[in-house]
This record gives C-alpha cells, sequence and structure tokens, in this order.
C-alpha cells in the first residue's frame, strides 16, 4: 500500500488509533438524508404543483416523519454523556457548526408535524366523530377538541399546508446541508475540508430520500395488493435519475478539482483513495452502485418499455442508490478518519457488530422508522385523501363534509 | 521546587478598572444573548487578552528518553492506551521518511533496523502535545462551549460541560486530543494548569534532563523562553493549519508535521 507524504512504515499518531466517529455517524448523515429527500417529494407536489406526486405525497411526509423521528437517535448513542444532550439546547456555543443540530433539526421536526396535522386534520375529526371510549379520545386529542370541519377552516388549511411545505424546502436543506457542513469546515481532515460537501451532503440526501420511497411505495403496494402507478413511477425515476446524475457530477467534481489543484490534501487523498478506500470508493460508491443506477434508470427515463419493466428497473436502480448514498456516507466519515493526523499513515477501521456503536444498533435505528411508519400507516390513510373518505358519516349541523385538500390519483 | 516570577495579575489599576467595564459589557450581553453563552469563553476561537505564558520546544536537546511522558501520565492520570505527551523519533533517509513512537516513547526508544539508520541523513525526536492554539479549532467547533481558553491563555476542557462529542477531537490537527476511555469526556494536555496556577513548572518540563521542554514568561527577560524569541529562532507545527500555536519549537525539521 502506498503510503502518504514519503512515509517509510505506516505511522499513525498515538491518540489515532480508533476510529472516533463510527456507523453512528454514518447513519446519522444517512437518516437525515432521507428525512429531506422524502419532503422534496412531498413538497414536489404541495409547493411545485406537480400532479403526478398528488397520490405520494402525503406517504412521502409520513415517511419523512417516520425518518425525522429517529435522526437524533445515533447521535445519542455515540455521545459519551448522552445525559447531557439537551445542553445544546441550553448552552449552544454558536461557532460550532454542530451548536445549531438541535435548533434545525427540533424546528424542522415541529413544521412537519403541523404539516401532517393540518393534512388529516379532517381525518382526526372524522374518526373522533365515529369512535368511543379510549380511541375516541385519543382521537379527540389529535383533533385539538376541535370537531367540526368548515369550508373554510379547509381553505385556511389548505393554504397553511401550502405554506408550510414552501418553508420546508430550506429547512429540509438546511437541516442537511448543515450535516455536511459539520464535515466540511473540518479544515484538520483534507477528505472532508470542501466547500462543496454540504452541496454533496444535499444532492445525494435528496437522491437517497427519494429512492427510498420509490422502494418503499412498490413494496407497499405489493403487499397491500394494490396496482402501482406506473405513469408516476415513470416520472419519478426520471427525476431521481436527473437528481442523481447532479449528485454524481458534484462528487466527481470534487474529486477532479482536487487532483487538478495538487494541494497539499491531495497527497492526503490520493493515497487514501488507491489504498484503504480502494473497494469502497472505485468499485463501490463510484463504481457498480453509480454506473448501475444511471444505466437503469436511464433506460426508464428514455427509453419506451414496458410497465413491468418499469417497475423492476426503476426498483434495481433505486435499491442500488440508496446503497450509494449508504457507502458514500462511510466513505467520507470513517474515510475521512483513516488518514492519520500524523499526514504519514492509515488508520484501520474495525467493525462491530455487537459494541454499542455496533452494526446491531445500527441495523436496529436504521429498521425502527418503518416500525413507526407501519404503525403509523395502521391508524391513518396514507395513500387515500384524509378529507374523502367515502365510509364518512353525514356532517354535523353547520360543518360540511371535509374538501379534498388534494386531489387523489386513482 | 522552584517557584516561577510571572506575574498573573493586571498590570495597573487602571487595566483593572478597563477589564471591570468590559467584563461587565460582555456579562450583559451574555445574559441578554441567553444562558448558553456563558460557557463562552473566546469570540471565534480568538483571544482578547495578551499571552504571557509560552510552551518551548528545543528539538535539538530532546534525547528521547520519554521521561516526560511517564511524569505526565503519573501527574495526570492519563489512561494507558493514550497520550496527553508523546515523543516521535524522525529518521529522515533518502528513500523516505521513518516515524514512530512505540507507546508514545513512555520507554523511550530502541535501536532502529540497521537498513534504515545506514540511510538516515537526519534523527530526531521531536516531543507533542496540545499546542494550546490561539486560533483553536477545537474550541470553534465544541458545540456546548465545553473546551474553553482561560484568560491566561490555557485551552481547557470543562469536564462538567462536556458531552463527549469528539468534534474537537476530529478538528485538532495535531492529535492532541482524545476520548477518555474512562470519563467518556474530551482530554487533553493542560499545561498542568493545576501545576502552572500554583506556581509551579508542567511535569514534563520539570523532568526534562536536557532542557528540551521550557515554559515560562515570554515578557520575562530572563526566562529561557524570551530568549528564543529574542533570537527569532522559533517554529511552529503545521503553520498551514492558521491555529496560531503557542507550543513553539527550535530546531524543527520539515518534514515534521
Amino acid at each position: 500500500m502506498e503510503l502518504p507524504h514519503d512515509a517509510l512504515v505506516n505511522y499513525i499518531f498515538p491518540n489515532n488509533a480508533h476510529v472516533v466517529w463510527s456507523l453512528m455517524i454514518v447513519i446519522y448523515p444517512f437518516i437525515t438524508g432521507l428525512i429531506a429527500g422524502a419532503f422534496v417529494v412531498s413538497a414536489l407536489s404541495h409547493v411545485m404543483k406537480i400532479k403526478a406526486f398528488d397520490s405520494i405525497a402525503n406517504f412521502a411526509l409520513i415517511a419523512a416523519f417516520s425518518f425525522g423521528c429517529f435522526a437524533g437517535m445515533p447521535l445519542l448513542v455515540h455521545l459519551g454523556q448522552p445525559q447531557r444532550a439537551l445542553e445544546i439546547y441550553f448552552t449552544p456555543h454558536l461557532t460550532s457548526p454542530m451548536s445549531l443540530f438541535g435548533y434545525v433539526y427540533g424546528s424542522y421536526m415541529v413544521l412537519l408535524t403541523i404539516e401532517i396535522w393540518l393534512i388529516y386534520r379532517p381525518h382526526f375529526i372524522r374518526m373522533a366523530n365515529q369512535t368511543t371510549g379510549l380511541a375516541g379520545l385519543i382521537w379527540k386529542t389529535l383533533t385539538l377538541g376541535v370537531t367540526t370541519y368548515h369550508p373554510d377552516s379547509a381553505k385556511v388549511d389548505h393554504k397553511m399546508i401550502g405554506i408550510l411545505a414552501g418553508l420546508g424546502i430550506p429547512w429540509a436543506f438546511l437541516l442537511h446541508g448543515y450535516v455536511g457542513f459539520v464535515f466540511g469546515s473540518v479544515k484538520a481532515i483534507s477528505w472532508w475540508a470542501t466547500a462543496l460537501q454540504p452541496i454533496i451532503f444535499l444532492s445525494s440526501a435528496v437522491v437517497s430520500g427519494m429512492a427510498m420511497l420509490l422502494v418503499m411505495y412498490s413494496v407497499i403496494k405489493r403487499l397491500r395488493r394494490e396496482p402501482i402507478d406506473c405513469g408516476m413511477l415513470r416520472t419519478f425515476a426520471t427525476i431521481l435519475w436527473a437528481a442523481f446524475i447532479l449528485d454524481l457530477g458534484l462528487e466527481v467534481l470534487e474529486l477532479i478539482h482536487a487532483h487538478f489543484q495538487q494541494s497539499h490534501e491531495w497527497s492526503d487523498i490520493q493515497p487514501l483513495l488507491m489504498g484503504p478506500l480502494f473497494e469502497s470508493y472505485a468499485f463501490g460508491q463510484m463504481g457498480v452502485l453509480s454506473i448501475g443506477p444511471i444505466l437503469l434508470l436511464g433506460v426508464v427515463a428514455v427509453l419506451e418499455v414496458r410497465d413491468r419493466t418499469v417497475v423492476v428497473l426503476s426498483n434495481i436502480g433505486a435499491f442500488l442508490l440508496i446503497f450509494q448514498v449508504l457507502v458514500m456516507r462511510f466513505n467520507v466519515v470513517i474515510g475521512g478518519q483513516l488518514i492519520s493526523k500524523s499526514g504519514r499513515g492509515f488508520v484501520e477501521f474495525h467493525w462491530e457488530f455487537f459494541g454499542k456503536e455496533g452494526m446491531l444498533t445500527a441495523m436496529v435505528i436504521l429498521t425502527a422508522p418503518f416500525v413507526v411508519y407501519y404503525i403509523i400507516s395502521r391508524f391513518i390513510p396514507i395513500f387515500e385523501d384524509p378529507a374523502a373518505r367515502p365510509e364518512a358519516p353525514a356532517p354535523a349541523d353547520g360543518a360540511v363534509e371535509p374538501a379534498p385538500v388534494r386531489q387523489a390519483t386513482p | 521546587m522552584e517557584k516561577q516570577k510571572w506575574n498573573l495579575e493586571p498590570d495597573s489599576r487602571r487595566e483593572f478598572l478597563a477589564n471591570l467595564v468590559s467584563g461587565a459589557a460582555t456579562a450583559t450581553v451574555l445574559m441578554v444573548v441567553g444562558p448558553g453563552a456563558s460557557a463562552d469563553h473566546g469570540v471565534g476561537g480568538h483571544s482578547k487578552k495578551h499571552r504571557d505564558l509560552v510552551y518551548v520546544i528545543n528539538v535539538n536537546n530532546c534525547i528521547g528518553c520519554g521521561n516526560c511522558v511517564r511524569a505526565c501520565k503519573r501527574e495526570n492520570s492519563v489512561p494507558s492506551e493514550y497520550f496527553r505527551t508523546w515523543v516521535e523519533r524522525y529518521v529522515i533517509t533518502k528513500k523516505g521518511i521513518y516515524v514512530d513512537s512505540p507507546k508514545g516513547a513512555i520507554e523511550g526508544f530502541k535501536k532502529i533496523n540497521a537498513a534504515i539508520r545506514s540511510e538516515s541523513q537526519l534523527a530526531r525526536t521531536i516531543p507533542k502535545m496540545c499546542n494550546h492554539c490561539d486560533n483553536s479549532p477545537c474550541i470553534q467547533v465544541c458545540p456546548v462551549g465545553a473546551t474553553y481558553r482561560t484568560d491566561d491563555g490555557f485551552v481547557l476542557v470543562d469536564h462538567e460541560h462536556c458531552v463527549g462529542c469528539a468534534y474537537c477531537v476530529q478538528a485538532c490537527p495535531y492529535g492532541a486530543r482524545f476520548i477518555n476511555p474512562e470519563k467518556k469526556k474530551a482530554d487533553k494536555c493542560t499545561w498542568c494548569y493545576h501545576r502552572v496556577k500554583a506556581g509551579k513548572l508542567p511535569a514534563c518540563v520539570t523532568v526534562c534532563p536536557n532542557k528540551a521542554r521550557m515554559f515560562g514568561n515570554l515578557h520575562d527577560p530572563d526566562s529561557e523562553v524570551a530568549k528564543v524569541f529574542k533570537e527569532d529562532r522559533w517554529m511552529t507545527l503545521r503553520p498551514e493549519m492558521h491555529t496560531h500555536p503557542y507550543c513553539f519549537y527550535v530546531g524543527l525539521p520539515r518534514e515534521v508535521r
């Protein structure tokens, strides 16, 4: 293995023997990325008014919320003093990019919750009026005491949903762009220190969130034995394809820029990419996991193919993209720490399975959002319009049946 | 133990009053900004106060005995796998650069193999530790302000506030920080702040047999460190990082990072 800076032996600083930011910090930006990406899909319907996405706009929001519930979990597990986690709210040191996490994440989750509540308010009201006992009490609580739904309320709600969705786009971008900045601003680690880092994190976030939604949508529809909207899926795959080309372009640009500059950073990066990161970066992130999706989604986007082919190719492409982004997060977070600060050696990364920050914990945290999604989907309509349920009872005096918040695609 | 002559008190009543006024103004601003800001001990990582105390390492005098590493371990109860200070051996040859630091050089160094020795052009042992930088990345990135600079320029960790996120460990270009495996908090060299405040020298300086490690008042004309600056012989580690270290080196080979 080629060692950096003319080193004859692999020398790492004595305090550098371990990778300090481990799998938890790999999955943390991955999960926040999924939130940002999923939110963008919902905004394509609510803000950009792209009709094709109307049927999955609420699904995207619920998915974003489910992932959002666990975005802070990896950080909590990682902290040496998790009982002091709230210090980030109470004693933030504002020169640190990390100090903003609590505020950005907290406010984003509030925004997301309000938007979901407004969308599902007609459903909560209907259920509160239909059910009794403990369930009725819970539904009634969710209505916040307002159990009638007037056309005026629907109008205000609809307007508010649009505003929140519009606000949510920069907020989701901020949430994830800042995660990129946490890494990009560390000048001591050459592999991280680039102004492109937040933009790359952001674009890959959109890709991973969209890809995850596409796969989730197809799997859920199949499990529910419902037809897949192939027209929507084709549009979805095409936008995902374009987003990934942009994302990959930025990743390549970063590499080419560092190579052409031949700066002192490149003397760290080049041996890293040709050495310990070669397989996961060259073969994984930039190889199979990039070329595969570009070709597969490209076929769906450019060629006239049958519906079944659209479903198969776009799902395989999206599945590969989820892993592309996960591997990219790994390559950035772990890769940066593999270069010892000594500049003359590489640190070894040891995979742990049962450790506090091991693979088992990572898998549990990555699985948890799907469990939350499943539970939520048992109680509220995901693909159907919450304001237009056929089994709804006659409205109360002075109130009308809730007007559709958006049109559901059949 | 030799008592040092440096003066940590304000020079005059006027300076005291000026500090009092600026302190009161700062406190007011911090109260308005919020309780979080009370943990902030600097603005943008720059200390506003003039610094007197500096650490100087004369590489030409270091014999790599490891006394300093042992003294530091004893004085500060440093966990066995980690180091607040360590010594590196650099052997610069025609074919490349050989660097090692077995167990931080706590037991000194053994002979290196004959092949490298025969190619050697220059060999030096380099003590390393926290540089107590003036533009400290560790202070800048700490999300809760647990890493801070004292008025007399020491960069310290407040263990009552540290959340153990390790962002400071990532940000330090010198590998001086680590997460203490017992306390689960950030740890690093303090220049033996507790000793200095008691008028003593840092433990590593005290045990150095060849005056490779020096600590003193930059503005005391009789101090060893002042002479280094008078002759303008100093260097710092990785100046391209713009961290403005207050640990200065004499005779540092350019290959050292």
